[in-house]
């Protein structure tokens, strides 16, 4: 599902809800008992078997089991809940020297063996058409393990009631603080999968995700004039403890910006009151500024024009037709002096980082999962790599960045957790600010565009305040900047440091042909860029 | 076996309604079959083929309803899927949007369906995508694309008496040529419900002539230009405004529907003369299902006539609200055009610039729609009526509200991939900065 088209199904009413592929309605009972590990690695060698027999030379199994939970609410009223469920299996194989994927949600003896033997099939009608063999990086077998997302509340067991009731409450506060319309919406995921392959894996994870949203719209009765600001909150790999709002992890400022507790209440409330303000907000002059951009906002500009650029299957081209290439080619990265970003710049990527949406045990082809550099002091030292990339790098093993968005879906590569990292000097957000004589402080996230090898971006933001000889002037509204990602990169002047980090994330990162989702958080701390090309963005009809 | 047949559908769905308890209750049922094959650097990458069928119920008390699906269709699953929506239903929250289901309606009979794309088996993908290959290879570029082929059917029925059966094929091809060193690219993306009338043959070579033709682009400064948009990229742009035809999004006060004071701007001249726009499920290039997700009949239906907006979408609740006609969302939309070809429209060109697509489009604006987004894939410069040299990729901030207000002038039309469109002429297209992009 792409984010817009959930967006558009929160505002669709009950009924019209169009179910993902293969899933079904469920109940929370069902939904809280998880299949037996041992009827698992019993149809994964079944899989594992019948492959090897047909002529594999490697096999992967995922037996996955993937649950989902909406509720959706406008003003007054709920709209819908949805539970759903889809649960099969994907065979992933090698054969002739060319991979070959079939999936099944029949999970009887035959049927697997079955969709086992499809699989070689396919490889093997692929590998007519193949230039050159799979080469697979090696992976140790890891045995009978299993990881879960270290969560203190599983969202799934609060009863639907509970959460429908926090909604509504979150939407009286802000019409009640003078908002006109505001939609709700609690998004929960949970994903039951098994792995196993022939390397002598069998992994059974349990991956939690919560994203709680919404959107407030402020209208100008006198002008028609209508002004909109989006929830704060930041989806999750959490449980509902995300939800537990408390004065911890709460950041304090020209809005509250929150760590790893969201207050719901609270932040709709703030929303109705500055969509209010934006109405009347001063509009943008145009021109350079320089700007301080809030962990809120700064996740998508690091998605974008870090973690996209720096996937491997992009820079080689088999995103060529669809997300499109790269502008990091491996020459850049070959020659160990391409200055991607100022010295203060180090971004890692990091499958491992608690609360994260990214982080797993273990990937969807075995590999146990890492953090690694992609730009050290600004210089470019590293891409994100699967198994069968890893020798184009010279690597003995993968980076661990493998996933498919369903059982039904082929794995391939997908965004680690991309993030910048904290400044070393103690400098706090104040501190960015004052330093600032013509700039704008951007908070939350916006409309968001890119070209398709990453160089020329355009962001706009939920909050825009001017900065005015290091002190904040008062908001405006119509802003979104241009640049370019290098020059971006390297105008970084500042960074705040460690107790200011914060996650951001999308739970609908697109990518691939049939279209795949994915969920990647991005971290970083407030940061300061340099004569920055601002421009206004009203117009008249 | 995931397409049924009319009889074969309405057979299921009367079993599952015979097990319905409800005062009211409406059964869904559909199924795809298809199967794609993607390529990149020159070589298959992936395939797949994909079947599935799924049922879903829809049971109401008063104004209480729930829903529940399922892939099993013996009568023991049908008994069980329609007691889970009766249980949902009783559970839920009174709905007070709940509209009464509708009674029997009459539908035209669906022309969707082609049996040459139902035929579409791996052989025929892997024949078509080896023609492509072929032309990469002839013409030493890196091809990557993607075919996809998909059969659908989709049948309602409910407990007044409605039923609706609708089948329709489909196949999408895009296609991706790049230099070896990365300095030229071209693009075509094509969709038909008749795959015979599919040729990626032809179609890669307009995307190899378009990677030759962008080698060597020069930088222009950004502003305002004339431009001549390829009927994709023109419906790229317009991609994103049918979302604004929904009425109670206007009456609300949030689209560029909306008037200011309060209402819709409904009957007001909002588009240039030359703007038409309609859509209509027999359209034989373009059709859709001939009855809405909610059992609404879907017939012609133009929305904007001669720049003037004729009607706006409502679902049924705001259409009582309103006492307005309940048009459904048009499934697929039509623009009317000229008789002008692209090459005509270059030749009538003093200055200006040829955008084969755009990319990466997102709303900036929802007051007035402001888009943004970047040309991609083949930009040439025209003077003099002709294409002079190919440019660098631009970054856009416009509205399609405005971008139809500025036509110039209006060709051919053809369908892109879900869309019929004609090429259009449009001034004063904004630019506003450079990409290096290839």
């Amino acid at each position: 599902m792409k984010r817009r088209d959930f967006l558009h199904l929160s505002t669709l009413g009950l009924g019209a809800v169009a179910l993902p592929a293969f899933s079904r309605d469920i109940t929370i009972e069902e939904a809280l008992t998880p299949v037996d590990t041992a009827l698992k690695k019993r149809m994964a060698d079944i899989a594992l078997n019948a492959a090897r027999s047909k002529g594999a030379t490697y096999t992967d199994v995922r037996i996955g089991r993937y649950l989902n939970q909406f509720v959706v609410t406008r003003e007054d009223k709920v709209q819908n809940t949805v539970n759903t469920e889809s649960y099969g299996m994907g065979i992933r194989v090698i054969a002739n020297g060319s991979w070959g994927f079939a999936a099944t949600d029949k999970l009887d003896n035959d049927s697997i063996a079955k969709a086992a033997a499809l699989a070689v099939q396919v490889a093997k009608e692929n590998a007519r058409l193949l230039t050159e063999p799979v080469q697979l990086a090696p992976q140790k077998g890891y045995g009978e393990v299993s990881w879960k997302t270290p969560i203190e509340k599983n969202a799934f067991e609060v009863p639907v009631k509970d959460k429908a009731d926090l909604l509504l409450g979150v939407n009286a506060a802000a019409m009640q603080n003078g908002a006109n319309y505001i939609n709700s919406i609690l998004f929960l995921v949970n994903e039951q999968k098994y792995f196993a392959s022939t390397d002598g894996s069998y992994i059974d994870q349990d991956v939690h995700r919560i994203w709680p949203t919404f959107f407030v719209t402020k209208i100008d009765a006198k002008t028609g004039k209508f002004e909109t600001r989006n929830s704060l909150s930041s989806p999750r790999g959490m449980g509902y403890e995300y939800l537990q709002a408390g004065a911890a992890g709460k950041i304090s400022g020209v809005t509250s910006l929150y760590k790893d507790r969201y207050d719901m209440r609270e932040d709709a409330i703030a929303a109705a009151i500055q969509a209010g303000e934006k109405v009347t907000a001063k509009s943008v002059e145009p021109g350079k500024y320089d700007l301080i951009l809030d962990p809120s906002h700064l996740w998508l500009t690091i998605h974008e024009s870090v973690g996209h650029p720096s996937e491997l299957d992009r820079v080689l081209g088999y995103e060529a037709n669809y997300a499109g290439t790269s502008f990091l080619t491996l020459d850049k990265w070959e020659s160990k002096n391409f200055k991607f970003g100022s010295n203060l710049v180090n971004i890692v990527a990091d499958k491992t980082q608690k609360g994260s949406l990214g982080a797993v045990g273990y990937d969807d082809e075995g590999v146990g999962t890492k953090q690694w550099d992609i730009i050290k002091d600004g210089t470019l030292v590293n891409y994100q790599v699967i198994r069968d990339q890893a020798h184009i790098l010279g690597l003995k093993e993968s980076q661990g960045c493998c996933y498919a968005d369903n059982w039904s879906s082929v794995q391939f590569q997908r965004m680690a957790n991309i993030s910048l990292q904290p400044g070393k000097d103690g400098k706090s957000v104040n501190d960015l600010i004052s330093g600032v004589e013509k700039g704008i402080y951007i908070v939350g996230d916006g409309s968001f565009s890119i070209d398709q090898q990453r160089y020329n971006f355009q962001f706009g933001g939920q909050l825009f305040y001017e900065i005015k000889n290091g002190k904040i002037a008062g908001m405006l509204k119509d802003v979104a900047y241009q640049s370019n990602t290098q020059e971006f990169w390297n105008s970084c002047t500042a960074i705040a440091d460690a107790r200011d980090y914060r996650l951001g994330g999308s739970f609908f990162d697109g990518k691939g042909q049939p279209g795949q989702v994915s969920a990647v958080s991005h971290g970083s701390s407030t940061a300061r860029f340099n004569g920055v090309n601002v421009i206004n963005t009203a117009r008249k009809l | 076996m995931a397409i049924l047949s009319k009889e074969q559908a309405e057979a299921i769905l009367k079993k599952a309604l015979s097990f319905s308890k409800a005062d009211e209750c409406t059964v869904t049922l559909g199924g795809s079959e298809g199967g794609n094959i993607r390529y990149a650097r020159n070589a298959v990458s992936t395939a797949g083929d994909s079947s599935q069928m799924s049922l879903g119920v829809t049971s109401a008390f008063g104004k209480r309803s729930g829903t529940a699906t399922i892939n099993e269709f013996d009568d023991a699953s049908l008994q069980k899927v329609v007691r889970r929506a009766e249980e949902l239903a009783q559970l839920a929250p009174e709905n007070p949007e709940y509209m009464p289901i509708l009674g029997p309606q009459n539908y035209l009979e669906p022309v969707g369906f082609k049996a040459s794309t139902a035929a579409m088996n791996p052989d025929k993908r892997a024949d078509d995508v080896a023609k492509s290959l072929k032309v990469a290879k002839d013409s030493k570029l890196e091809a990557a694309g993607y075919l996809e082929n998909t059969t659908g059917f989709n049948a309602v029925m409910n407990s007044k008496g409605l039923f609706g059966y609708n089948r329709s094929t489909d196949v999408s091809f895009s296609v991706t040529m790049r230099t070896p060193e990365g300095t030229g690219s071209g693009y075509v993306s094509k969709s038909y419900n008749d795959a015979g009338k599919l040729d990626t043959l032809a179609l890669t070579k307009i995307a190899a002539t378009k990677a030759a033709g962008s080698v060597g682009a020069k930088a222009i400064e950004p502003g305002k230009y004339t431009v001549i948009l390829e009927p994709l990229a023109a419906s790229d742009m317009m991609g994103n405004m049918f979302g604004g035809f929904d009425a109670r999004n206007a009456d609300e006060g949030r689209s560029y529907m909306s008037k200011k004071g309060g209402g819709t701007r409904l009957g007001e001249k909002l588009f240039d003369d030359k703007v038409t726009i309609y859509s209509d499920p027999l359209h034989p290039d373009l059709p859709f299902s001939t009855f809405s997700f909610d059992g609404r009949p879907q017939q012609r239906t133009v929305w904007v006539d001669k720049g003037v907006v004729k009607k706006l979408s409502y679902t049924r609740y705001w259409a009582q609200q309103k006492n307005a006609e309940a048009t459904p969302p048009p499934g697929r939309v039509v623009m009317e055009g000229g008789n002008s070809s692209l090459e005509d429209m270059i030749k009538g060109t003093d200055k200006g610039i040829l955008v084969t697509r755009f990319w990466y489009i997102r709303l900036v604006d929802q007051q007035t729609l402001l888009l943004t987004g970047l040309t991609r894939d083949g930009t040439f410069y025209i003077e003099n009526g002709k294409i002079q040299f190919p440019i660098k990729n631009f970054r856009f901030n416009e509205s399609p509200v405005i971008m139809l207000n500025n036509v110039e002038e209006l060709g051919r039309p053809e369908r892109t991939e879900n869309m019929i469109v004609p090429p259009m002429k449009i001034r004063d297209f904004t630019f506003t900065s450079l990409s290096d992009a290839v």
